[in-house]
């Protein structure tokens, strides 16, 4: 075989494509589900967290600092695993699914707690203390003041990480979970070719690559101007 | 006391602790591979792209955004488990050095784009004016002041680089992770993966520390 006939017969193989793409694609599947709930929980969590930090508890906001930097600094496969192979000695039994969100949803809600926390303190206290005085109460004037113009900064740092930690789904093959990777790994071993590895990076490719252009999008829009 | 026994298990630590900080020397190494190899990938990325001309911009622009938008482990998987398949033969350590380059070296490049991009024309032309070079200007007048003005978001994607090396374990690269589930799979015992991650946390803590109080300053500067 010429070289251009071993690639293509390695790498884009059609029978082997047509066999092993529905197996690519539940997997595709549980990568959507998975990526949507740790968006929803790593960014709620966080958001929840910054709130309760504004509330200004000394002892409180020192934890909360603490443990959001004990996750920024641990990778997330690490993560994964500690919660996949150590949690059922404690008798907590956990599905490489689930550890993959609770892994990513923890490290999420830290780098999204530190960078809502950065928005809020950047709006003066005069607004604090404005809408105080007008009769708000405290959940009102951070949800109605103080969040919209803190989420407006806010907006381009969050989506790059949740971007780049949602990515990370990728890593729940290591716990054998049949997410893109894992399936398409599944189908290497019984196909003998490196098709669905090649099907399994351009799923991720569709799936991501529109949020990272939106992303340069947003960010352009918010860049300093020259 | 069971979790005492089963993350913080003295005996099984100073058992494992050899062969930890040997994985610990692994990923210092891979990081000091990594770090400069990004770095210079997305220094090139940077200057093609702020060079003005158009299509060199967009061809980086599709570059980075393509490697942005595919996860390291597969980028990594489909060097060390696919090329095989049609005769490269590519080394656990040389496909990690690849991902680097191109995943590590995108998320560098846009960060030293934004930094160049801040830079005020003026500043450039003022340069050229007195006689500058477009090289000089952009050695001692742009790029300077351009890696100044990123350098939270630089450090804080190096950290990201040291943190990747971690998976180097899923290609039996013998580093900190790896060493660490070696030792869990004899031993049945949560406590290296828990040591792992408590290396790792100690390694890095400072420079988050030092980070946090960078961002701070960086978000709440804008008003």
């Amino acid at each position: 075989m010429t070289g251009f006939e071993l690639f293509v017969d390695g790498f884009l193989n059609g029978a082997v494509a047509v066999e092993w793409t529905p197996a690519i694609l539940k997997g595709f599947v549980l990568t959507v589900f998975l990526a949507v709930l740790v968006v929803l929980t790593g960014l709620g969590a966080g958001l929840l967290l910054s709130l309760v930090r504004s509330l200004g508890f000394r002892f409180l906001n020192a934890v909360i600092v603490f443990v959001v930097d004990i996750l920024r600094t641990i990778p997330a496969l690490v993560l994964i695993v500690l919660l996949y192979f150590g949690a059922p000695s404690i008798g907590v039994v956990m599905s490489g699914s689930v550890s993959t969100w609770l892994a990513l949803s923890l490290v999420l809600m830290a780098f999204s707690e530190e960078i809502f926390w950065a928005g809020i303190t950047s709006i003066s206290k005069g607004q604090w203390e404005a809408a105080r005085s007008t009769g708000l109460g405290f959940g009102r004037t951070f949800f109605h003041i103080i969040l919209p113009q803190a989420i407006r900064l806010t907006i381009p740092p969050l989506t790059n990480r949740t971007i780049g930690i949602t990515k990370g789904i990728a890593l729940a093959s290591v716990v054998a979970v049949q997410d893109i990777l894992g399936s398409a790994q599944t189908a290497v071993t019984f196909a003998f070719n490196a098709t669905p590895l090649l099907i399994a990076a351009a799923a991720y490719i569709i799936l991501f690559l529109p949020l990272v252009i939106l992303s340069r999008r947003i960010e352009t829009r918010f860049h300093w101007r020259r | 006391m069971d979790i005492i026994d089963a993350f913080f298990n003295f005996d099984i630590l100073s058992q494992s602790w050899p062969l930890l900080l040997k994985g610990i020397a692994t990923s210092l190494m891979l990081s000091v591979l990594g770090i400069p190899l990004g770095f210079a990938a997305g220094m090139i990325l940077a200057l093609l792209s702020t060079c003005g001309h158009r299509g060199a911009r967009f061809f980086c622009n599709v570059w980075v955004d393509l490697f942005r938008s595919l996860p390291p482990l597969v980028l990594l998987i489909l060097l060390f488990a696919g090329l095989p398949f049609i005769g490269i033969e590519l080394s656990a350590v040389s496909a990690l050095i690849v991902v680097f380059f191109l995943n590590s070296g995108s998320y560098y490049g846009e960060i030293l784009r934004a930094g160049i991009e801040s830079i005020p024309l003026g500043q450039i032309e003022a340069a050229r004016s007195t006689g500058l070079s477009q090289q000089k200007t952009m050695a001692y007048v742009v790029l300077p002041q351009a890696v100044r003005n990123v350098l939270p978001d630089l450090i804080s994607n190096t950290l990201e680089v040291v943190k990747l090396t971690s998976i180097a374990s899923v290609v039996a690269i013998p580093e900190l992770l790896f060493q660490a589930r070696q030792v869990q799979n004899f031993t049945y015992n949560a406590t290296p993966l828990m040591a792992a991650a408590v290396l790792y946390f100690v390694l890095l803590w400072p420079f988050v520390r030092m980070l946090s109080r960078f961002e701070h300053r960086a978000i709440a500067g804008r008003y």
